[in-house]
């Protein structure tokens, strides 16, 4: 019910706000139109501005992925995993998150497909997907918006909320799904 | 901090392929990466434009100053550099209110929204704020309500149940806010003085 609820809200959202916002300024005498095109003009500058730091992300990324760099340091932690009684399959989803959001979202539908979406591994792959979002990414495209380069402790903030996500996934998942 | 990562991220990514005798990957990289930067910029432009329009209108009528004002206890909490009645509290308040409502394609565009008023505050241009980390902290490990996207995989590959991993979800996602929120208190709490705002 509760669910159902959050749908409900989560789908009517977007139409409510539009409408909303054009209505409520409408009847305090904006020109809406007018106030639409000269805030939208902001958006071709801002999106262009984003590309530089966005290509060196990317590559980076794209770097450590290709070169196996990725599959290395999987081998490294996959005796770690192994020891906390967490099934190791689930490793290549925990290090493309904090990279890649489209990646990671690969590697979850790919680990819902191959162990069936109502597994252990399936719903646990499910939990860690959306518990957070892609830290790289979010911080590439934020600081590169207005410039900055000295983004001080925002990595290990996004970092060590990552790492929460990951082992609160697992234990909530063990409690519930068993 | 992201500079040194870059660099080892290239570096590594670079010796690796190198010395596992596959350097073409390095330029193959180099051209995909950059393409793909370049498409994800383009692909952004549209919604950026729309929902920047739209915050236009809503900031002309006088709504964002009257939605921080509303919600000023909470921001000022979270945010307490920022001036009360500043409009970068009504752009944080919908930027973490599109979050919740997993609305990806909205809550980029006003958080970008708010990190330039944020950076209007801003004393050392190439430097982030305490605002600014604190915002991020909020994004990076994004509390999500319904993650949509994980639902409609999970459906498609036949679940009995694709929703069931909600419940899981909020949990684990107020976990990672509450330790990224943690991590940045600390470090205001550390940082040195003259580097607020």
């Amino acid at each position: 019910m509760a669910q159902r609820i959050l749908e409900v809200v989560s789908e009517g959202a977007v139409p409510l706000l539009i409408a909303g916002i054009l209505l409520l300024a409408h009847w305090r005498g904006v020109n809406v139109f007018e106030s639409f095109l000269q805030g939208a003009q902001e958006g071709f500058a801002t999106a262009v501005r984003l590309i530089p730091h966005l290509v060196a992300m990317f590559v980076a990324i794209d770097l450590l992925h290709l070169s196996g760099t990725l599959d290395l340091v999987y081998k490294l932690l996959y005796p770690l995993f192994a020891l906390g009684d967490i099934p190791p399959e689930i490793l290549p989803l925990v290090l493309t998150r904090p990279l890649s959001g489209s990646a990671a979202f690969g590697v979850t539908v790919n680990l819902i497909n191959t162990h069936g979406p109502d597994s252990f591994i399936g719903r646990l792959a499910s939990t860690i997907q959306g518990s957070t979002d892609t830290t790289f990414y979010i911080l590439t495209v934020y600081f590169g918006a207005v410039g900055i380069k000295k983004t001080r402790h925002a990595l290990v903030a996004g970092l060590v909320g990552d790492l929460a996500g990951f082992v609160a996934a697992f234990c909530i998942c063990k409690l519930v799904f068993g | 901090m992201l500079n040194r990562i870059w660099l080892v991220f290239i570096l590594l990514g670079t010796a690796v392929a190198v010395t596992g005798g596959r350097a073409e990957v390095v330029t193959r990289a180099v051209t995909e990466g950059s393409q793909a930067a370049v498409q994800t910029a383009l692909g952004l432009i549209g919604t950026i434009a729309f929902w920047l329009g739209l915050m236009r209108i809503a900031e002309d009528a006088g709504l964002i100053v009257l939605l921080a004002r509303i919600i000023r206890p909470l921001v000022r909490f979270l945010f307490p550099e920022v001036p009360a009645n500043h409009r970068a509290l009504g752009s944080i308040l919908l930027n973490m209110a599109a979050n919740l409502l997993g609305l990806g394609n909205a809550a980029t565009p006003l958080g970008l929204k708010a990190m330039v008023e944020l950076q209007e505050l801003n004393e050392e241009p190439d430097t982030a704020t305490n605002s600014m980390c604190t915002l991020l902290a909020i994004n990076t490990s994004s509390i999500t309500l319904i993650p949509t996207l994980v639902i409609a995989a999970r459906a498609a590959a036949g679940s009995r149940n694709p929703a069931e991993i909600v419940g899981t979800t909020i949990i684990a996602t107020s976990c990672s806010t509450i330790a990224a929120l943690t991590v940045d208190a600390l470090y205001r709490r550390l940082g040195r003085r003259g580097q607020g705002r």
